[in-house]
């Protein structure tokens, strides 16, 4: 019983982590109608940055700000130099221009960096586990993880739904030709929703330093699971990136969890580990195909 | 129309093509026909994703799944021609191109049409994204099954026979892939002409307008993603036979972005273009793979310069060149 509390947390974990940079991507789609594969690039970023500055300082309370910092940083300049002349274009173009940027990227940390992974060490003060319940510990780090996910959702729902920009985002998602017309510099307005798709993505990065190693080619395979929950939860929406994450989340987990000691009971050790291992991966993958084929508009969008 | 400079341009294009091998081995570069064979491999796998992509306007981010698969036919059959007991216990395995190939172009048929049916329910980014979901779950499953090698992949160690050819000869296979291109190449250049050619055209500029002149877009879609994920099988049956090996790098998402790159490269929805376009990709990745270990920083460099300011490609370039000149 404690293993799959323990699993769902962590499903959980993951699901935040994947929330934050769904948000981005689900932001910058809904709004600019970019379909931005790069998006594991700035995640890739924030992390790189963390791990270099926590290596040269020694103190995560240094490398934090300072990988968000960086990521938006990236994300604003990727914006203006190469996603802004794309809004015009067709996906294909999009899809293909983002690949580009993917591989320089990747190229370019590889250059800096080399192919060595890095790791980086938890902060002290969150190393060590919790008694959430007797009998019962959890890592401090996942718990924080999951605790700033949490606010940060918390914080973009405010955003979005009760400030006077978030009421333009939502108003460009749906309006963008008669948000212009009213005066509104959507130019800018994408530029800033943008860097905070990148801050949000860097958060996830430097985050997933001490839980993950930092190397080139790490945002790629949380990008694609990104899209899944993009994906399901329904293009545009901020409720659905969150609950579509939480969802995939948790079931990518569960599925890694116990799908090899359920396929044990049937066949040879060795060979249930690996065909468990693969049917697991493509467990959100089915789902995201079945969800397409009962609502292809994803699961929290309502109405036409 | 057929000018006086495409005709011209045909014809030193054929003769390039024949002459190759034997230039290559004049000049004591053998190794130009085996990457000539991958451009034509790979030209074959463009051109048919062209087909959805161009003429259908399919975005399709999952035709690595027929490359790959195309690739595993020819493996496992392989695989159980050597080791002697049949595939799933039911027919024995072949080494024979004239049997494996065919074989493949089925499979992969019978794959496009499942994943067709089922995604075609779906447009724009969400297209994108369940075809990616189908060739995502292919890879997974491939990484997964140790009985075809997992990870690692499938060795194929001999190529596929040919009666009275012998293709472990080099420059004898690229002579196959150079035929079969061809063929590929009538095909597709008839097809684009041809009533069906047209009415996907029709599709694509506008479906309601076409089903308001009474035809069902969905049935065309679905035919021209059948045929795109057959011509893409082929392609990876004969790349398995190149390269004598089959892995699941074939089935990665990355080949389907390389893929599309080709075709944008050459020119979406042009009968020559995926061609090109999968040349100037082989010969740039091996040129500049020579040149520098971090080569692909200049991959994405000239990608991103093609996509930002040309539209149509290396095609267009030509045409422009040859309208200059007649």
């Amino acid at each position: 019983m404690t293993l799959v509390f323990e699993q769902l947390l962590n499903g959980v974990q993951l699901g935040v982590m994947l929330f934050l940079l769904a948000a981005g991507l689900t932001l910058v789609f809904g709004i600019m109608g970019v379909i931005n594969l790069a998006h594991g690039s700035l995640y890739m970023i924030g992390a790189y940055a963390g791990a270099l500055v926590a290596a040269k300082t020694g103190s995560f309370l240094i490398a934090f700000p300072t990988a968000l910092l960086a990521a938006a940083a990236a994300g604003m300049l990727m914006e203006t130099m190469v996603i802004r002349r794309l809004y015009a274009r067709d996906h294909l173009d999009q899809v293909l221009a983002t690949f580009a940027l993917i591989l320089i990227f990747n190229e370019l940390i590889t250059i800096t960096f080399g192919r060595q992974p890095l790791f980086v060490s938890v902060p002290p003060l969150l190393n060590g586990s919790i008694e959430l319940v007797p009998g019962f510990r959890y890592p401090a780090y996942r718990l924080a993880i999951i605790v700033v996910g949490l606010l940060v959702g918390v914080g973009l729902y405010g955003l979005i739904q009760h400030t006077r920009v978030g009421m333009l985002v939502r108003a460009g998602a749906t309006h963008r030709d008669m948000v212009r017309a009213l005066g509104i510099d959507v130019r800018l307005l994408c530029t800033l929703v943008f860097g905070l798709g990148a801050l949000l993505a860097g958060l996830a990065g430097v985050m997933a330093g001490p839980i993950l190693a930092v190397q080139v080619g790490m945002g790629e395979q949380i990008l694609i699971m990104t899209f899944v929950v993009v994906v399901i939860g329904g293009v545009g929406s901020i409720r659905g990136a969150f609950l579509g994450a939480l969802i995939v989340g948790i079931v990518d987990t569960l599925l890694r969890a116990f799908m090899p000691s359920l396929l044990r009971q049937v066949m040879v050790g060795s060979e249930a580990d690996a065909l468990g291992a693969g049917l697991a991966s493509m467990g959100v993958y089915l789902l995201m195909a079945i969800v397409l084929l009962v609502r292809p508009r994803g699961l929290f969008i309502h109405g036409q | 129309m057929p000018s006086a400079f495409k005709l011209f341009a045909l014809a030193i294009g054929a003769v390039v093509l024949i002459a190759l091998p034997f230039i290559a081995d004049g000049i004591g570069m053998p190794a130009a026909t085996t990457l000539a064979t991958s451009m034509l491999i790979y030209g074959i796998a463009a051109a048919s994703l062209n087909l959805a992509l161009g003429y259908g306007g399919l975005v399709s981010f999952g035709h690595a799944a027929f490359l790959g698969l195309g690739g595993y036919v020819v493996g496992i059959l392989y695989h159980h021609f050597v080791s002697g007991d049949p595939v799933f216990g039911w027919f024995a395995g072949t080494n024979q191109l004239i049997v494996s190939v065919p074989a493949a172009m089925l499979v992969c048929g019978l794959l496009a049409a499942a994943i067709g049916a089922l995604s075609l329910r779906t447009s724009g980014v969400q297209f994108i994204m369940i075809t990616l979901a189908f060739a995502q779950m292919l890879f997974f499953l491939f990484v997964s099954l140790k009985a075809y090698g997992g990870d690692d992949g499938l060795i194929i160690r001999r190529r596929n026979a040919l009666p009275g050819l012998d293709t472990r000869d080099d420059t004898t296979f690229y002579f196959v892939c150079l035929a079969i291109a061809a063929v590929c190449w009538l095909l597709l250049q008839r097809f684009a002409r041809s009533r069906f050619g047209v009415v996907l055209s029709g599709v694509r500029q506008s479906e309601r307008r076409m089903a308001a002149l009474g035809f069902t877009p969905y049935i065309y879609k679905l035919v021209a993603f059948i045929v795109s994920g057959m011509g893409t099988g082929l392609a990876g049956a004969l790349l398995a036979n190149h390269l004598r090996f089959v892995s699941p790098d074939t089935l990665h998402w990355t080949k389907s972005g390389e893929l599309m790159v080709m075709v944008v490269l050459g020119g979406v929805g042009t009968l020559s273009g995926p061609w090109l376009g999968a040349a100037a990709l082989v010969a740039l990745e091996a040129i500049l793979a020579a040149w520098s270990e971090n080569w692909q920083i200049f991959l994405g460099l000239v990608l991103l310069v093609v996509v930002l300011l040309t539209r149509g490609g290396l095609d267009r370039l030509l045409r422009l060149l040859g309208r200059r000149s007649s």
